[in-house]
């Protein structure tokens, strides 16, 4: 493994042939063409459909790196050290990891942000909406046209309460841009009935979830809709595939709400598969915190991620004075 | 194309399940919340998910409950039936555990804050420092947001797929 000691940058190069400009970070070179997202590094280079890289690169932007590994396939990604992130090739990758092909550059946060937003950008054509279900959006493929900023810098959901009360995070409807999704037509819309004395408007809330994510535009994208001190509610709608293999460094827990997901589930350092979990409505189960996730939604679903979003965790698990699975019996 | 929308309740849920390649299904904690409600008591808190101090519980509501209070918000998502929430101020003084909710004797209830008809899909804030109580003439199922504490049960063994 070759690991990169000075802080890296970031540099963007001229627009190729097809138009996109091509991007480095440190030892790492990004380009693509009409189909392919294409990365090197001094050991090796990989090759993704450009759809598929744009798609993960649109959650860990958007997610700032999210809680752990965001691998955008079997072999790039991102590790997330909360300050600083890994970007690695191979370093997740038993074949790579024996054949010394593998390589990471940890990265300030700011630095490779930026520079993925910049990817994003650039690359991210005119009516190709990275966060939707391919159902419905455009083509991400062919020369470069235009873009869609509007929708990869979309606005992510964090309550800092409860969805829906004064001066929180608002409910969605047809006025404010989110109708009904197609596939949730069937979804209860009446609200519950809130009756709050004078004075405790604040705290007497209550809001119909399900109708809120029936109208969520975006697929995999877990948001914030109520905290108890450091615990999250991160409901997210899901149709078609997870973007990313998410690799945790905690244990998260999943609530399927409605419908039906498949879960993929691998060793989060070799790739090694280790179940299958078939989640259906009413289902709860944990993800530990040594392996990594992919799921499988056929109809638009309703499943709530639950997070422990204390930056205690990962060094309590990693210096093995927690165990990787959340409860024992 | 018309879709259907595939929710669960107590009278009528499917169980998904852990298919092990290599691996131990107890690593996965799998358990289904209607089949864990239909088992239990009125108002036991049953923790189906828990993550350090952090707990989900998982309470059949049916009839009503006793006053109960926490030092800190929870959140209770109501996914089968009808739950009325009533929130009553909480004599000053009146002692909380340091995480999860403990109960509260009547005369500790005080004057009406608020009241919340939920049926199944709404979320319901449950106010740090207020009483509350829930009502169902009929079972009901209701998921808390909260922190493990006092009345909080533990049955992994008896709610998780073990092989």
């Amino acid at each position: 493994m070759t690991v990169t000691g000075a802080t890296p940058h970031g540099e963007v190069h001229e627009p190729n042939e097809f138009g996109y400009q091509s991007f480095s970070l440190g030892e790492f070179h990004f380009s693509r063409d009409e189909y392919f997202a294409y990365v090197r590094w001094p050991t090796g280079h990989h090759v993704m459909s450009a759809d598929a890289f744009l798609r993960a690169l649109q959650r860990d932007v958007a997610w700032e790196f999210f809680y752990g590994i965001v691998n955008f396939d079997g072999v790039v990604g991102t590790v997330n050290h909360y300050g600083t992130v890994d970007l690695f090739a191979g370093r997740y990758n038993d074949a790579y990891r024996r054949a010394e092909l593998d390589h990471v550059e940890n990265i300030e946060t700011p630095v490779i942000k930026d520079t993925f937003a910049a990817i994003l950008s650039d690359w991210t054509n005119e009516g190709f909406d990275p966060f939707a279900s391919p159902e419905e959006t455009g083509s991400a493929f062919g020369p470069k046209n235009g873009d869609n900023d509007a929708a990869i810098t979309r606005h992510r959901v964090t309550a800092r309460r409860m969805v829906s009360l004064p001066g929180d995070e608002p409910l969605r409807d047809d006025d404010n841009g989110h109708p009904v999704n197609r596939m949730f037509a069937d979804v209860d819309q009446d609200e519950p009935e809130v009756y709050a004395e004078p004075g405790f408007e604040a705290e007497v809330g209550s809001f119909n979830l399900f109708a809120y994510l029936s109208r969520s535009p975006v697929t995999w994208n877990p948001s914030v809709v109520s905290v108890c001190r450091e615990s999250l509610y991160c409901p997210t709608t899901e149709e078609y595939i997870l973007p990313i293999i998410h690799g945790n460094d905690r244990a998260e827990w999943f609530v399927q709400l409605s419908d039906e997901i498949t879960w993929d589930v691998e060793d989060r350092d070799t790739g090694r598969k280790r179940a299958k979990v078939v989640m259906k409505a009413g289902d709860v189960a944990a993800m530990p915190s040594d392996i990594r996730h992919q799921g499988y939604s056929p109809k638009r679903s309703m499943l709530l991620v639950w997070e422990n979003a204390s930056l205690k965790i990962p060094q309590l698990i990693s210096s093995g004075k927690f165990p990787t699975q959340p409860v024992e019996f | 194309m018309a879709y259907e929308t595939r929710l669960a309740s107590l009278m009528s849920y499917q169980k998904g399940r852990v298919d092990v390649i290599d691996d131990d299904p107890k690593n996965y904690a799998f358990s289904n919340i209607f089949e864990v409600a239909s088992l239990a008591k009125p108002f036991e808190q049953v923790a189906v998910a828990k993550n350090f101090e952090y707990v989900l519980e998982a309470v059949r509501a049916e009839g009503t409950s006793g006053w109960r209070a926490a030092a800190h918000d929870q959140s209770a998502l109501v996914l089968d039936g009808q739950v009325e929430f009533t929130f009553k101020t909480l004599a000053e003084g009146h002692p909380l555990p340091d995480g999860g909710s403990g109960g509260v004797p009547e005369e500790a209830a005080g004057t009406l804050v608020g009241r919340v008809v939920a049926r199944r899909g709404p979320l319901t804030l449950l106010p740090a420092g207020r009483a509350y109580r829930l009502a169902s003439p009929a079972p009901a199922v209701v998921l808390i947001q909260t922190v493990a504490g006092p009345d909080t049960q533990f049955r992994w063994a008896e709610i998780c797929q073990t092989a």
